[in-house]
């Protein structure tokens, strides 16, 4: 039963999991943490790597804990669309971490940076493993509670506010996820996902599972920061430390979306309801309001906080459009977006170094100092802005084809206008950073160091080697949406013997025959 | 007693959301709790309340019997109050370095994350040479 291929699926969590205890219990020795922290995430990377090549060549993993039978323990599933996930963000877990050898202080490890981190990559990896939707609200909470700890090694004034704010709106919508659980088990009988994607499509729509479906929404939106909900994170994003700003800008939000997308295709269908309508509309809004938002800043760090909100619009229409063909461009936009965001992040990083400052008003003349970090930053940024041949071209090309053939040309004409902008706040900064005359002339110009490079250049690479062979990639995005739109085989891994484990004797009064093994 | 229990709840989420609108750290916290607390109890109902036999399978039997109480929900609710109880710990704290450290808990004053490289920031030094 558990041969390597079951067991590759727990090692992404296992492995930060193990490196977070062992961290800490190196709490007083620094660079022994940074040791433990770099093998981990290289393990972790090859780990990640092994699980989405098994999850291409054989299909759907999944592991039962304890051997109990689905759907009375917890199991974890590996999709192709988890496997990508994964796969994703173990090289921006890698990246980061050499980011992190040089970015963050020793007072920042001192307050505790390397658990944080490590557990911080636990709950994500749990969160896009996990196939039992109790399970998910535990590693949500997971995520949060190392996020808040991570806004706040620094500790300073705008560090603490930002936390608060940031705290407030996500502790809200995990409340929020949670009575949604609730609702789900109330009217089902069962957490396990499988097992609701078997019973759901039976069942009459209740006024409580609408319910649930449209907090499921809200709160998944709160995460992924989409239109009315997003305030917290331009609030609290540019607070933190560039190498965290990066880690977060390229998975928090992508993780709700990815909830999202996990929800509202093996639970719930979007057809009917109005939901359809409801997310296209905060699709658009959340498309516009992130790049106008971005367009009157001056801060780099602030200026792509606010396309974070407008990129994840992109993703929603994926959602909204909900063809097998929008569905699939959406898992290729988060892919391609993960990279090119946390990219963007770790050059605005490089260029604080090599200017000295955040403020585009205050830089100036970096082509002249620093000219590869010129061309290291087009390609994130142009890639952005979806100009050919970078990956951002394919996915905004995927989703906007996709829209077109549905016939919502409004929403594609949304989608190519932000496009448009995006490229507007790209080219600001260009102008400002890179092209203007600097604004005070330095004798020497500031060194950038190599761990910040190297990252850039890695991530460089794979956004290039995205755009420039998509084909494997749109072909991956369309065998995770196989799975996505038609949950069979996703149902048959969790379930390997044909039909319901139906213990009959175990049947609960008050609920339905389903129950499930403790869970903490 | 159902409408007993729904009304319980009731109460619960609309005074925690109540809380969650003021605008001092404290109150808002406060309100998190009754919110998380309001959910625990929903999961609770969500299990079906009723049954109090406890869930041991007899000795000799093969199952449970009819009437045993659910066990899952307990699990759930043991996690939420886990859960909740650390991260309202976590914010208390986080209030508590907050009022140290910026001197307000009215949530209107704290303006130190938004003055970070604000767009509307005086300069100290003037900006020429554009192009």
């Amino acid at each position: 039963m558990a041969d390597a291929a079951t067991l590759l699926v727990l090692w992404p969590v296992l492995i930060p999991i193990a490196t977070a205890a062992l961290t800490a219990a190196l709490w007083r020795s620094p660079a022994a943490q940074r040791w433990v922290g770099m093998a981990s995430l290289m393990l972790l990377l090859a780990a990640s790597l092994a699980l989405t090549y098994v999850v291409a060549t054989e299909g759907v993993v999944a592991k039962q804990f304890g051997d109990w039978a689905a759907p009375f323990g917890i199991t974890f599933v590996a999709d192709p669309l988890s496997a990508a996930m994964i796969a994703i963000s173990g090289v921006l877990a890698f990246a980061v971490g050499i980011f992190a050898l040089s970015d963050i202080r020793p007072r920042h490890e001192r307050n505790g940076f390397h658990p944080l981190f490590h557990g911080l990559m636990a709950g994500v990896n749990g969160a896009f493993l996990t196939g039992d939707i109790f399970n998910l609200y535990v590693w949500f909470e997971v995520m949060l509670i190392t996020t808040l700890g991570l806004l706040v090694v620094q500790r300073g004034r705008a560090q603490i506010d930002g936390a608060l704010k940031y705290a407030a709106m996500n502790l809200f919508g995990t409340i929020l996820f949670l009575i949604a659980v609730a609702l789900l088990y109330g009217a089902t009988g069962t957490l396990n996902m499988a097992d609701l994607a078997r019973i759901l499509p039976g069942m009459e729509m209740s006024p409580g599972l609408t319910a649930s479906a449209l907090l499921f929404l809200a709160a998944f939106g709160i995460k992924a920061g989409v239109f009315p909900l997003f305030f917290w994170l331009p609030a609290s994003y540019h607070t933190a430390p560039i190498a965290i700003a990066a880690l977060f800008a390229g998975l928090l939000t992508k993780v709700g979306v990815y909830a999202a997308f996990r929800v509202f295709t093996l639970l719930f269908e979007m057809e009917g309801g109005g939901l359809r309508e409801i997310v296209a509309v905060v699709a658009a809004l959340t498309m516009i309001t992130g790049v106008f938002g971005a367009a009157i800043q001056w801060n780099v760090r602030r200026i792509l906080s606010f396309h974070i909100i407008s990129q994840i619009g992109y993703m929603l229409m994926g959602l909204a459009i909900a063809t097998p063909v929008a569905i699939a461009g959406a898992v290729f936009y988060i892919v391609h977006h993960i990279i090119v965001k946390a990219n963007l992040f770790l050059l605005a990083g490089a260029i604080r170094k090599a200017a000295g400052t955040d403020d585009l008003r205050k830089a100036g003349g970096l082509l002249k100092s620093h000219p590869w970090l010129a061309v290291l930053f087009l390609i994130p940024a142009l890639s952005l802005a979806g100009l050919p041949p970078l990956s951002g071209f394919w996915a905004k090309f995927l989703v906007i084809d996709a829209s077109l053939r549905e016939e919502v040309w409004w929403l594609a004409a949304v989608a190519l206008l932000v496009g448009a902008l995006t490229l507007f706040s790209m080219s600001k900064i260009w102008m400002e950073a890179f092209w203007k005359k600097p604004v005070l002339v330095r004798a020497t110009p500031r060194r950038v160091p190599v761990a910040f490079v190297a990252p850039i250049v890695l991530l460089g690479a794979v956004t290039l080697t995205i755009g420039l062979f998509a084909d494997p990639f749109v072909e991956y995005a369309r065998t995770a949406t196989a799975v996505l739109v038609d949950p069979a085989d996703y149902i048959a891994a969790v379930f390997p013997e044909e039909g319901p484990v139906q213990a009959a004797g175990t049947a609960y009064p008050g609920t339905a025959n389903h129950s499930q093994g403790a869970v903490e | 007693m159902t409408l007993v229990y729904a009304l319980t709840i009731a109460a619960y989420v609309g005074c925690g959301l109540y809380m969650m609108l003021s605008r001092h750290a404290v109150r808002m916290i406060l309100g998190l709790a009754l919110l998380t607390n309001g959910a625990i109890f929903l999961i609770f109902f969500s299990g079906g309340i009723g049954a109090t036999t406890p869930p041991v399978i007899p000795q000799g039997a093969e199952a449970l019997a009819a009437d045993a109480a659910n066990a899952l929900p307990q699990a759930l609710v043991l996690t939420a109050i886990v859960i909740g109880f650390a991260l309202t710990a976590f914010a208390i704290a986080l209030a508590l370095k907050a009022y140290r450290s910026l001197g307000t808990l009215d949530v209107r004053e704290m303006q130190d994350a938004e003055r970070l490289g604000a767009p509307d920031l005086p300069l100290s030094t003037p900006v020429k040479n554009h192009g």
